[in-house]
């Protein structure tokens, strides 16, 4: 049952690294159900930037937490970079999402109690690095997103534009093959904001990375290579973004 | 990820102070009763303690603890005397008598009487007069404490009088004594003295001490002397034993301690719990984070379980520590018993551990189930 009006979308579909098929979604059981998802299509490209826009409430964040392996489909086929979600166990959903995905929030969500570096260093503790290389490692990172002076400050002691940064080196620091990003800039600034999707365009699109950013912030559409357009649990739409993506090799 | 877990714990200094503060508070007041318990229990047995050189206490059958005397007859001594092993015996007098002051008044004193021709099982620790002068006519040895007990303020003063059931009773020294359970005033005499200075009665003998013969195991020459006699002779650790599992089975002082002790339990049980929690529920968004980032549910775990390890090792030092502290600056009142063996800090331990397990089980839940989508929440 495919109800969305968009098609399979990417010519390459077959390697595509996201490959989302009659997706549906219900929150709740009898009468105060929620259909967030009606059955959703998409795939997303290695080396692509796409953008998630549409209305509040009509099911960006669902989906891509879906994608990301939190939050399990009510329905449908969900491929990511050759594993099958739908099928997969807890705990090796959760291996999944600590090798293969970065995430970035919209309130950061960084740990208050740890330094810049600590924060970004995170994934790599969690895969079992030793503290001391994950922070180096995390520096390094810092470094190119421009925080290299503001590695041992706490979150409290940085812009949100700044933390945002952090939020970033920490999606990017174990190099994961897919980077989920929910409304990055809309807590920040315009600038701020601008500086956000540049340093993600710049950096964290990767020939073998599929980045997904859900938006509301039109400002920033002309980053996307593709935008996927959202009403009520559908993707009604996708149109080719407006032109960093083919700046880009 | 542990050092993560400890810096989200100390992070927040004064939530952090909380959940030790009552982890402390429990570890405080448990280590602290059960401290003043074991003194108390240690006051019930100072006679024994104090009544050095004998291996063995003999006495009735039917005795349960040191203070419960039931008189033997004299002759008993012989018997005891001839059961091989034995290397020497003593008759020992011990008894409550009532005396009266100088000054007219009356008192309760603890009247033991011990061997005349070697004065065993007396004072050890005089602090003025000797031992010797106590084979005076009427001499006696009255302990520091009881001195100040009935002659408040004044000097001590050897040469005072004052009556035991009608006999003048002289003072030739005074002793350093262990506090025992009634705090009356100690008074040693000679045994042919003490009969004198004791109410009439049939039998006044109320214990043999003796001593095994070398290389002879003490409990051995004990079973020897029960079945050669009758009687119950017990080593001055299995009367130590005997005295205190009496007064632990017997009175109400366990009972009055443990719930006390229960109460410290269940309040720092609450506190720290509330506070663990809310700090738990606090943090849920970051834990919510970690777990979208890969962190599984054992790491989870442990990083709760660590934090409340911390907490628990934290409180429980500084908290067994102020319960010492108080112990030895309360050490020279007469009124407070304290005595902490290894066994108070060690229960207390055990007591902390339950209390932080148990303080951490609601946020093991919540962080167990909470769930990763949480963080894309706004
Ligand atoms: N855990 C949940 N329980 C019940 N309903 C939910 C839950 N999560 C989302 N929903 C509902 O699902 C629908 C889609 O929500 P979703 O958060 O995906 O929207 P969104 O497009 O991300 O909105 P926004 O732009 O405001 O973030 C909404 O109607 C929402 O109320
Ligand atoms: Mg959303």
């Amino acid at each position: 049952m495919v109800t969305t009006s968009a098609g399979p979308m990417s010519p390459e579909s077959t390697a595509a690294a996201v490959r989302v098929r009659g997706v549906t979604k219900r929150f709740g059981s009898g009468e105060t159900a929620t259909l967030a998802l009606r059955g959703v299509d998409l795939d997303v490209a290695h080396g692509e930037l796409l953008m998630l826009v549409g209305p509040s409430g009509c099911g960006k964040t669902t989906l891509v937490s879906i994608v990301a392996g939190t939050l399990e489909p009510t329905a449908g086929s969900v491929r990511v970079l050759g594993h099958d979600l739908v099928a997969m166990s807890g705990s090796r959903k959760t291996r999944f999402r600590r090798d293969e995905v970065g995430f970035v929030f919209q309130s950061f969500n960084l740990l208050p109690a740890l330094t810049a570096a600590e924060n970004a260093a995170v994934p790599l503790l969690i895969a079992g690095w030793r503290r001391s290389a994950a922070v180096a490692r995390a520096a390094e990172v810092l470094e190119r997103l421009g925080l290299g002076e503001r590695l041992t400050n706490l979150p409290s002691e940085l812009s949100g534009g700044q933390q945002q940064r952090v939020a970033i080196a920490r999606a990017l620091v174990h190099a994961p093959r897919l980077l989920v990003c929910d409304e990055p800039t809309s807590a920040l600034d315009a600038e701020n904001g601008r500086i956000t999707m540049e340093l993600i365009g710049a950096v964290a699109v990767q020939p073998d990375r599929a980045v997904i950013v859900v938006t509301h912030d039109a400002r920033i559409y002309s980053f996307a290579d593709r935008i996927a357009e959202m009403e009520d649990g559908r993707i009604v739409a996708v149109t080719r973004g407006s032109g960093a993506g083919e700046g880009r090799p | 990820m542990l050092w993560v877990a400890w810096k989200m714990l100390t992070g927040n200094r004064v939530k952090y102070l909380g959940i030790v503060f009552g982890v402390m508070f429990a570890a405080l007041l448990i280590a602290q009763q059960a401290g003043v318990f074991c003194g108390l229990m240690l006051l019930t047995i100072s006679q024994i303690r104090d009544t050095a050189g004998p291996g063995m206490w003999v006495m009735d059958r039917t005795v349960q603890y040191v203070d419960d005397i039931k008189p033997l007859a004299d002759t008993e001594l012989f018997r005891v005397k001839a059961v091989p092993g034995v290397d020497w015996a003593v008759r020992f007098y011990k008894g409550i008598v009532r005396s009266r002051l100088e000054e007219g008044h009356f008192e309760q004193m603890i009247l033991l009487g011990i061997d005349d021709a070697t004065l065993v099982g007396g004072p050890t620790r005089l602090l003025m007069g000797s031992l010797a002068d106590l084979r005076t006519p009427d001499a006696v040895i009255m302990d520091d404490a009881g001195y100040r007990r009935i002659w408040p303020g004044e000097p001590f003063r050897l040469g005072r009088t004052f009556e035991v059931n009608d006999h003048r009773a002289v003072l030739v020294g005074i002793t350093r004594a262990s506090r025992t359970f009634q705090s009356f005033p100690i008074v040693y005499t000679r045994y042919s003295q003490a009969v004198v200075f004791a109410p009439r009665e049939r039998k006044v003998l109320s214990f043999v001490l003796a001593e095994p013969a070398p290389g002879v195991a003490a409990e051995e020459v004990c079973r020897r002397i029960e079945a050669a006699t009758g009687l119950q002779a017990l080593t001055q650790e299995q009367f130590i034993r005997k005295t205190i599992g009496y007064y632990l089975a017997k009175s109400g002082i366990p009972l009055n301690f443990g719930i006390t002790v229960f109460l410290g339990f269940l309040v720092g049980t609450a506190i720290a719990g509330q506070t663990f929690y809310l700090f738990t529920v606090e943090n849920i968004r970051q834990y919510g984070a970690l777990k979208a980032m890969g962190a599984g549910n054992g790491t989870i775990l442990a990083m709760v379980l660590s934090q409340a390890l911390q907490v628990g090792l934290v409180g429980y030092g500084v908290g067994v520590g102020l319960a010492a502290l108080f112990g030895l600056c309360t050490r020279g009142l007469v009124r407070l018993a304290f005595h902490m063996p290894w066994q108070v800090p060690a229960i207390t331990a055990v007591a902390v551990l339950v209390i932080v397990l148990v303080a951490s089980l609601l946020s093991i839940r919540r962080v167990l189930f909470v769930d990763p989508a949480i963080v894309f929440r706004g």
